[in-house]
């Protein structure tokens, strides 16, 4: 096959690295852009530089957004007492589109797992706490994977919220939760979230 | 001809590709029991290993997935079938690439191991298992999982969440981590788990008694006990035990250090002090015992995989063995170095020859 100029495989070779994407997409995709310069690689490129710039995780939540505080944690109409934990900001934004939360959240960024060196400090545990405290939240709903690790970081989150007295729930059993949230329709997951149930 | 035979679980076909000693065959099998004939190394027990792998695990020879790919090209392997399975048929694809895992394909779609387990149901003797009664406890307890597993797929899933669970806990003893909080999250789930694996543990060992029971006199009876601690306890053991484990380094009770303890019953003699031989018979009265209750269970025959088991046996018991074989309507896939061992079997079986030349293995079916 005939090597692209440089700069040019670079970008594909970047461009592959993307969920979705291998090396024949990556080309093809970066094959039409270079044909529409104008029309759709210089916006794009601009947007990008633009968001990668502004980008930052929410200091409450976790959330990715382009301010201190995201849209959800500046708006007062969701502070219900309501807070859901995720592990993933995959998982916030599935909830959102299903539009079934009226709550808040709170974004692990990860599970437990002493193998993969990955502890409660690293997951914004204490953070959690802290909120539990200070933003009056009555209860908190567990929305973690179905795995081992998912599992023993949720009853890691109840233990360590359980002198507080908070109300901790969790998603109905049997609906894939956690990482998996992203992959269900909208029904489910809003199923899923009037069923839950104490953890 | 007998009456009814039970519809039994089968491979209907199996392809191997530069798997061991074999660069590509397949075989059409009818459902009968199946005798590979051949020389010493001709390549007869990698067959029956391609077939365990249509099992979740490691297989017979509980090798990695490399070592199965062909030398010395290793450019990695597959097994493909089509089987007739609990409900329906299905075909099963399992393969891995050079250095990289396991995988599983089902009817064109991919798969997990732990979803081979609801397909087929095989069960297997190996020669390498004529230690177990004499071996340290580990063998014998991944034999009784086998056997559990037989009965409750599920069985897997717990035994490898147990293990992952306690992996992490085993982590945070050695690193002298001491949040209790996660101790007691970690401990929960080994609980949970734990609860699970003793249970399917002791009903497989109820079963296999109670098929042992019903057999008839060419085999002897194995009187089995599992020894494992009360799950109901196990979760405040391991609360505190904590400081005594970090000693350790390790956990040190749980279902990971149960034991299966079994008595030739005629003569109230632990396995492992009874003759080779003695042994070999209570070991194969076991697997029996295990198809038929799986049979009785499924309403079909389990898959049999039988290593030289022929070649240990009298004239009388091996004609006993292929009754009972024959009975179940089990197919039995077995190997020996000559037609003569599988002669009681006459029309009843299937029989293929097996030869190796210059490091090649070749299968082609014999004539009735
Ligand atoms: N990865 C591999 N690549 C090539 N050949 C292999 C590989 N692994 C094993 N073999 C070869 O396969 C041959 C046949 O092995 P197998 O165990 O199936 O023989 P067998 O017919 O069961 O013999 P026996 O009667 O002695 O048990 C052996 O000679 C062995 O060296
Ligand atoms: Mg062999
Ligand atoms: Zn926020």
């Amino acid at each position: 096959m005939t090597q692209a100029p440089g700069d040019i495989e670079r970008l594909i070779e970047l461009m592959a690295r993307l969920p979705g994407l291998g090396p024949r997409s990556a080309r093809r995709a970066v094959l039409m852009m270079l044909k529409k310069r104008g029309a759709v690689m210089a916006p794009l490129a601009q947007v990008m530089a633009e968001v990668a710039a502004s980008a930052r995780d929410c200091v409450r939540c976790g959330n990715i957004t382009g301010a201190d505080l995201c849209d959800i944690c500046r708006d007062e109409r969701r502070a219900t007492g309501e807070l859901c934990v995720v592990e993933d900001v995959a998982d916030l934004w599935a909830l959102e589109r299903a539009g079934a939360f009226r709550g808040r959240y709170h974004v692990l960024g990860g599970v437990l797992s002493a193998l993969d060196s990955v502890g409660p400090d690293d997951l914004r545990i204490p953070q959690l706490a802290r909120r539990v405290r200070d933003e009056g939240i009555a209860e908190v709903i567990l929305a973690l994977n179905a795995t081992v690790d998912g599992q023993t970081t949720a009853h890691y989150i109840a233990d360590v919220l359980a002198p507080s007295g908070v109300q901790v729930t969790s998603l109905a059993q049997g609906v894939p939760i956690g990482g998996e949230l992203d992959y269900l329709d909208d029904g489910t997951i809003g199923a899923a979230l009037r069923a839950r149930r104490r953890f | 001809m007998k009456g009814e035979r039970v519809r039994g679980l089968a491979v209907a076909s199996l392809g191997v590709s530069h798997f061991r000693s074999y660069r590509g065959v397949r075989m059409v099998f009818d459902g009968r029991p199946v005798a590979f004939v051949g020389p010493n190394g001709a390549g007869k027990t990698n067959i029956l290993e391609a077939v365990s792998l249509l099992s979740p695990g490691r297989g017979l020879r509980r090798a990695g997935a490399d070592e199965i790919a062909r030398r010395p090209e290793v450019l990695g392997w597959k097994v493909s079938a089509a089987v007739r399975g609990l409900h329906s048929d299905h075909e099963v694809e399992t393969w891995a690439e050079c250095g990289g895992a396991r995988q599983v394909r089902i009817d064109g779609k991919a798969a997990t191991q732990v979803m081979l387990g609801r397909i087929l149901r095989i069960v297997w003797l190996v020669p390498a298992m004529d230690r177990l009664w004499t071996e340290a406890a580990e063998g014998r307890r991944r034999f009784l999982d086998r056997v559990a597993m037989s009965f409750a797929p599920d069985h897997a899933e717990a035994v490898l969440d147990y293990e992952k669970a306690m992996r992490e806990r085993n982590r945070l003893l050695k690193e002298g981590v001491g949040d209790a909080h996660w101790y007691a999250a970690l401990e929960g789930r080994m609980a949970e788990a734990a609860a699970l694996i003793v249970a399917h543990r002791a009903v497989a060992v109820s079963r296999l008694m109670r098929a042992q029971a019903d057999a008839g006199g060419a085999f002897p009876r194995a009187e089995l006990d599992v020894a494992s601690d009360d799950p109901e306890d196990l979760r405040a053991a391991w609360a505190e035990g904590r400081r005594r484990d970090m000693a350790a380094g390790r956990t040190l009770v749980g279902p990971h250090r149960a034991d299966l303890a079994a008595v030739y019953a005629g003569k109230g003699v632990p396995a492992g002090l009874c003759s080779t031989g003695e042994q070999k018979a209570l070991l194969i009265s076991m697997i029996l015992a295990n198809a038929r209750a799986l049979a009785e269970d499924l309403g079909a025959a389990p898959v049999l995989l039988l290593d030289e088991v022929a070649a240990h046996l009298d004239e009388g018991r091996r004609e006993a063995l292929y009754d009972e074989i024959c009975t179940l309507g089990a197919q039995a896939l077995m190997t020996g170095t000559g037609p003569e061992l599988f002669s009681a079997l006459g029309s009843r079986a299937q029989r293929f020859e097996v030869t190796e030349v210059g490091g090649l293995s070749q299968v082609c079916e014999m004539g009735p």
